[in-house]
């Protein structure tokens, strides 16, 4: 793609950085070279230390070892500022945007010294706004914006600072695929005017669309940078997790006549009156996976915690193996057998500070073992908490220590472990393998196969289609509130998924419909989508 | 086990230790010795009644902290706790004068009503937290307030007051709704109700670590929204911590009611409230580290008197006081997170996650 | 954690980031200049109107608005405080504390020096109170509320001790500090008079605004104009300045400010060291406008909280702190200027509003809040009606009564810095 030229002095390089946290090793040793005007992706899944790496270079933190030099001088941040002054920016995969901050005050806070915060200041960021593609006035709250433009906003920030350098992290997680599109189109154009880019992903095929260089970093260190033209997305993957990759794949049908979860015209609407979910009807049978699949903030949560009980439902009803649980609580639903993966597991699943088995009561507080009923029962809590760590292989030196010293495959395991504790008829799994390591991934997976080959019923939100298309029996596509499109998990790619979940109903080339988001209330009507495409390379 | 103790016992000595010292830099300060007012503070309790009273304010001081450490064990400050024993003392007092009953029923329907009414006083403010999103702070700081006007109102003398010498009071108890204490002659009478502290501190303790109840409130404490998703409904653990800590609050004036002072008077005691907070903050919400606390603040408030004997101002005590929650909120954010960071090492070592890669000395800068 | 929890019925979505629609755009027409002098017409105008239906001329009086001043600005002040402190993302319940710490240097100053002096001692004490809680939650994490109310715990103790210490051989009272200079008074020559003279007339409307008016150019205390300047200057300073919005940009996401290279402790520790100097000067406020003018234990009775309320009531601006602080100093003043019954009229003031609610509501098409405001304004009508006076026990807790109601009416509709009260550790953000 670009020529090598060794006379260029590397815009960035990292050479042997390690950093140490208490209990792990973030980065050890880790080189890696980025040409000046070119799109170097690094790869590598959770955990890997991706994040931290990018964080030292953005001097967010310093290194324990190691020398970074920028543009061939060797640099010691100890702060952003110094990172910023040598030309580095970096968009955050969590976007720091202040809500309540207009978008030029978020633009130029920290860099007032440029233009100062006044009209010249405006002007400024009016006339960088278009290479961004942020079409919005520069007074306007940050609240306002979507997802898309806050992005534009914070590429916006890191241009006013005169970046050349520019850090993403995760740019695509909380983007649709048009918006990814149009996002590697600016950043094309924008490397053609002389940016570099350190693109953080490990959605393979994206880096593959953009990156002119890859290197991959696996268990805190680089294992090798590859040209993305000469080796496959399977081959990146396998570098990544130094192995075989584990495929979520649902061997033989389990799915019985039983019905276990059924949803009826489910609503959810704010006190505005608009509608969160609108009138959802869902059928989830014993021994079945029903998959949900969508676009982060298309109703997926909403949906998951209207079911447990923790939102009230506007209308509609919620039945569980026959019996109307619409307008019990979240504990009595807990008690008449759904077991909830969070998909946030550190605000939702977990109470950091408190030790495993005091987390293993959580939720079970009126059920065997954790409970007596009225008093708890910490000796049948301790027990099974044991059983839990050997059964799902937590690795914990005990279960006395506070479930936030563990890491995060394992914590997850932990909460796995509970919520198939106590013989649940129904498993409400959210993101069950976010943030988590392989090992811990497909430990996951062959326990949530398992109890489904027992007889339980499984709701699984995931945004990982690879994973919803391996596990699922039967997947729904939710498109703002609503189910706008079934697949066969048989016969879907990720792909057809893909263009259903952003109602781009035009993306099936062969003229099936994957979506009927124009027509409201046809539920009965939804066109299957079709497999049709191979993949898209 | 032993590990564990060393450091939950760290921080309040750390506290206790870093107060002492500050205290006695500002009396040196101001030209006093130190060791002489120690001296005389301890000495002070061998005097006349003053260890009884020591007694005495521990169990009232207990009382209170368990009711400030109901809140605290779900994040909620109640600062209200000074108007709420306030109102319970005074509506216990009007009820238990104003009705007869058999001995024991007499004072146990005190008791029950003086809860009632600190409950109460304590449902305005939890009503406006969980429907319209007011802090507790502000909106039981302003319940104080109305509550000394309200007492004020009340104990008015077209109100429920009546004139005894020259102090203006409730209509007294009967005898039958009084507690008896344990007399010692000279060095005063142990309130019987020193042991309705003990009975309270036991139920509290119980309660919070082995029942469904107290793992649902702290639950709600340290993570409102894993514990939402456990099943535990945030709103109604609110009220419910609430109207329980302003209950419990209702009897902190009982002690002296019913065993001294047989009716609610204009000296009523203030400021019990206050010190709640602090005795919990310095007891970690434990029962037995609130039944300390609040001995070292029953201690310190009544042998204070023996400072003005060596020309210190008593006000020393207070400061030291102050300086004690200030320095045992700093110190357990310390030793927390030192025991954090050691757990974490110690969970990393145990799964080797680090001696594997543990650099060579040499490498380390 | 922020002092008002916003919307707490209301679904937001747990990711938050996540969320693909924005909440609903809410365009503000008028300036705030603007809504505020509509305010202060609008309360004139209720304010006249009881003043003539009920008799009660002293609701309206120059010597009110006069008490208004004197006992608003030390709320003022600590509700400026409370924006300095609450803007940063740093709750300072301790503006109480603070403003005790004041006192005692007020007064301590002024036996020292002149006013000023006075004005510069708290300043300083309150500061150093303000350099406690930051040490505390900056740089220690303490929960900020905690922290608060320890500060309040030591700053009661440490006057104490000093005062006794030093004020107790002046004043041979531990309690009180000797009186200290005040400040000379200015009135605008002329126009007060004419102002007087048009007063007197009892004149609807007319005769109102010109005591309103009256009081606010008759002995001009130097600490009005200082208070003034500083509304101003929180103002200008915080909302016009990089150093504003570098520290405003700490209330509401400290960790994005971190990533710009914005020093988020600097900024914390100055705006609550800040926080505590005007809570202090507000201790000085309440020190020199007292008469006499002396320290007193227990004399700021809670006005830091009450200022605290102000500044939420302002919806942490500077300007409508100030409208939050004339509504407490009012309902203090009046208490102070005429009696029971003058404070009762105020329930027909209520009944006004609470029938102005009612109109707008109806033209909003708001039904259930129309019904609601109405039949609350029938309540207050007939306590009002059956009522002569208001027991004089409860006069001194008018402010903390209509707090109560000013939090539990407009809690929701506010908007605090994102971050307020929540921790921050350097280099720990996502």
């Amino acid at each position: 793609m670009t020529d090598t030229d060794t006379a260029v002095r590397p815009a960035v390089e990292l050479n042997g950085i390690t950093k140490r946290f208490p209990g792990v090793i973030a980065n050890s040793d880790v080189h890696l070279t980025v040409r000046p005007g070119e799109v170097h992706a690094l790869c590598g899944e959770n955990g890997a230390g991706k994040s931290t790496l990018m964080k030292i270079l953005y001097g967010m933190q310093s290194p324990d070892e190691g020398t970074i030099s920028v543009n061939g001088e060797q640099v010691h941040f100890k702060s952003p500022a110094e990172a910023i002054r040598a030309g580095i920016g970096m968009v955050h995969q969590h976007f720091m945007l202040a809500d309540n901050l207009t978008v030029l005050e978020n633009v130029v806070l920290g860099a007032e010294q440029m233009y100062g915060i006044g009209r010249k200041a405006k002007s400024r960021v009016r006339e960088l706004a278009g290479a961004t593609g942020l079409d919005v006035d520069p007074d306007t709250l940050v609240e306002r914006l979507g997802v898309a433009d806050r992005q534009r906003v914070e590429i916006l920030k890191v241009l006013y600072r005169g970046a050349k350098i520019v850090i993403l992290d995760e740019p695509t997680a909380v983007l649709v695929p048009q918006e990814v599109d149009e996002l590697f189109d600016t950043l094309r154009t924008m490397r053609d005017d002389g940016y570099t880019f350190l693109f953080i992903s490990h959605k393979l095929d994206e880096v593959r669309a953009i990156a002119d260089t890859v290197t991959v970093i696996r268990r805190g260190t680089t294992v090798g940078t590859v040209d993305p033209g000469t080796v496959t997305s399977r081959q990146l993957a396998e570098m990544m997790v130094g192995s075989e990759l584990p495929s979520p794949e649902t061997r033989t049908s389990t799915v019985t006549d039983k019905e276990i979860l059924r949803v009826d015209g489910l609503t959810l609407r704010t006190p505005d009156g608009r509608a969160l979910l609108d009138s959802l009807d869902i059928v989830v049978r014993s021994g079945e996976v029903l998959g949900i699949a969508g676009v982060e903030g298309n109703g997926q949560t909403e949906l998951v915690e209207t079911i447990m009980g923790m939102r009230k439902a506007s209308a509609g009803k919620v039945l569980l193996d026959g019996r109307d649980v619409t307008k019990a609580g979240t504990l009595s639903r807990r008690e008449a057998g759904i077991g909830y993966i969070p998909e946030d597991r550190t605000r939702y699943g977990l109470l950091l500070t408190q030790p495993l088995w005091a987390n293993r009561i959580l939720g079970h507080q009126t059920r065997s073992p954790a409970s007596h009923g009225f008093l708890l029962n910490v000796s049948g809590a301790r027990s099974d908490t044991k059983r839990i760590v050997e059964q799902f292989d937590v690795r914990t030196p005990g279960i006395d220590v506070t479930a936030g010293s563990l890491s995060g495959g394992n914590q997850q395991k932990l909460v796995v472990g509970r919520e198939l504790s106590g013989d649940p008829v129904l498993l409400i799994a959210s993101h069950p393998t976010r943030g988590v390591d392989v090992g811990a991934q497909a430990a996951i997976w062959d326990h949530i196969r398992s109890a489904r080959a027992r007889g339980l019923a499984v709701l699984l939100v995931s945004a990982d289609l690879d994973e919803l298309i391996g596990l699922s029996d039967s997947i729904k596509v939710m498109l703002r509130g609503r189910f706008v499109a079934d697949a066969d998990p048989a016969t879907v790619t990720p792909e057809d998924l893909g263009s259903a979940m952003t109602g781009a109903g035009e993306v099936d080339a062969d003229g099936h419909g994957a979506a009927d988001g124009d027509e409201p209330g046809a539920d009965a009507e939804k066109a299957a989508v079709p497999a049709t495409e191979g993949d898209k390379k | 086990m032993i590990a564990k103790l060393r450091s939950s016992l760290l921080a309040p000595v750390l506290a206790i230790v870093v107060s002492a010292l500050l205290c006695a830099l500002i009396l040196l300060f101001s030209g006093a010795n130190p060791i002489d007012a120690l001296g005389a503070m301890i000495s002070q309790v061998g005097e006349g009644q003053v260890a009884v009273d020591i007694v005495n304010s521990t169990a009232i001081y207990m009382i209170a902290s368990i009711a400030a450490a109901i809140g605290f064990q779900m994040n909620l400050l109640n600062i209200g706790i000074e108007g709420q024993y306030r109102i319970g003392a005074l509506v216990a007092a009007i009820v238990g004068s104003a009705i007869v009953l058999p001995a024991p029923l007499h004072w146990i329907v005190i008791l029950i009503v003086a809860m009632i009414a600190g409950a109460l006083w304590a449902l305005l403010p939890a009503i406006l937290k969980v429907t319209r999103g007011v802090h507790e702070v502000l909106s039981t700081i302003m319940m104080n307030a109305i509550a000394f006007g309200l007492a004020a109102f009340l104990i008015r003398r077209d109100q429920f007051g009546i004139l005894i010498g020259n102090n203006v009071s409730t209509e007294p108890i009967p005898e039958s709704g009084l507690v008896p204490g344990i007399s010692l002659g000279d060095r005063g009478t142990v309130f019987g109700l020193v042991f309705l502290a003990v009975l309270a501190a036991a139920l509290y303790g119980t309660t919070m670590n082995r029942t469904r109840f107290g793992f649902e409130l702290r639950a709600s404490g340290l993570s409102p929204t894993a514990a939402s998703a456990g099943g535990v409904n945030a709103k109604r653990m609110i009220v419910i911590a609430l109207l329980s800590s302003g209950a419990i609050a209702g009897l902190i004036g009982m002690p002296e009611i019913l065993g001294r002072d047989h009716a609610y008077t204009l000296n009523f005691t203030a400021g019990y409230g206050f010190a709640a907070l602090g005795i919990a903050l310095l007891g970690r919400n434990h029962p037995v580290g609130i039944a300390f606390g609040s001995l070292l603040w029953a201690f310190l408030e009544k042998a204070k008197a023996a400072l003005d004997n060596v020309g210190v101002p008593r006000e020393i005590a207070t400061i030291m006081q102050g300086l004690i929650v200030l320095s045992v909120v700093i110190a357990y954010e310390v030793v927390k997170r030192f025991d954090q960071a050691a757990e974490q090492r110690r969970v990393g070592r145990a799964l080797g996650t680090i001696t594997a890669t543990e650099p060579a000395p040499e490498a380390a800068k | 954690m922020s002092m008002v929890e916003v919307q707490p019925g209301v679904p937001n979505t747990p990711g938050g980031a996540a969320m693909t629609m924005p909440p609903p755009v809410q365009r503000r027409t008028l300036p705030a200049w603007a809504w505020f002098m509509i305010g202060v017409v609008a309360v004139v105008g209720v304010l006249s109107m009881t003043s003539y239906l009920t008799g009660q001329p002293a609701l309206t009086s120059s010597s009110t608005m006069q008490n208004t001043v004197t006992l608003g600005l030390p709320i003022l002040l600590c509700g400026l405080g409370g924006i300095w402190s609450e803007r940063s993302g740093m709750i300072n319940i301790g503006l109480e504390g603070m403003m005790i710490l004041g006192t005692w240097g007020a007064a301590f100053g002024g036996l020292h020096g002149g006013p000023w002096m006075s004005v510069l001692v708290g300043a300083v004490m309150g500061a150093l109170g303000g350099l406690l809680h930051a040490v505390a939650t900056v740089t220690f994490g303490v929960n900020h509320i905690v922290s608060g109310v320890a500060i309040n715990l030591l700053g009661a103790g440490i006057t104490k001790y000093l005062s006794t210490l030093i004020f107790e051989p002046l004043s041979s009272n531990p309690r009180d500090s000797p009186p200290v200079e005040q400040f000379d008074t200015y009135s605008v020559p002329g126009l007060s008079d004419w102002l007087g003279d048009l007063e007197a007339q009892q004149r609807v409307v007319i005769s109102d605004v010109a005591g309103i008016v009256r009081g606010l150019v008759t002995r001009v205390s130097p600490v009005l104009l200082l208070s003034i300047l500083l509304v101003v200057a929180t103002y200008v300073v915080l909302w016009r300045t990089r150093f504003g919005l570098r520290l405003r940009s700490c209330g509401e996401n400290p960790v994005a400010s971190e990533s710009l290279g914005v020093n988020v402790y600097l900024y914390k520790y100055i705006a609550v060291v800040a926080s505590g100097a005007l809570a202090g000067i507000g201790g000085a406020a309440l020190v020199l406008g007292s008469s006499p003018s002396i320290y007193s234990e227990g004399q700021t009775a809670n006005r830091g909280f009450i200022g605290l309320a102000a500044m939420i009531f302002g919806n942490w601006r500077p300007v409508g702190t100030l409208a939050g602080s004339t509504l407490f100093g009012y309902s203090d003043g009046l208490r102070l200027s005429s009696g029971p019954e003058t404070v009762h009229a105020l329930l027909y003031s209520a009944v006004i509003v609470a029938g102005l609610i009612v109109v707008w509501q109806l033209f909003r098409r708001r039904w259930t809040g129309a019904g609601l405001a109405a039949a609350g304004a029938i309540l207050v009508y007939v306590l009002y009606f059956f009522t002569d006076e208001l027991p004089t026990e409860f006069l001194p807790y008018t402010p903390h009564i209509i707090t109560l109601v000013v939090l539990a009416l407009a809690a929701q509709r506010l908007r605090p810095p994102a971050a307020d009260g929540m921790p921050y550790r350097r280099g720990e953000g996502d």
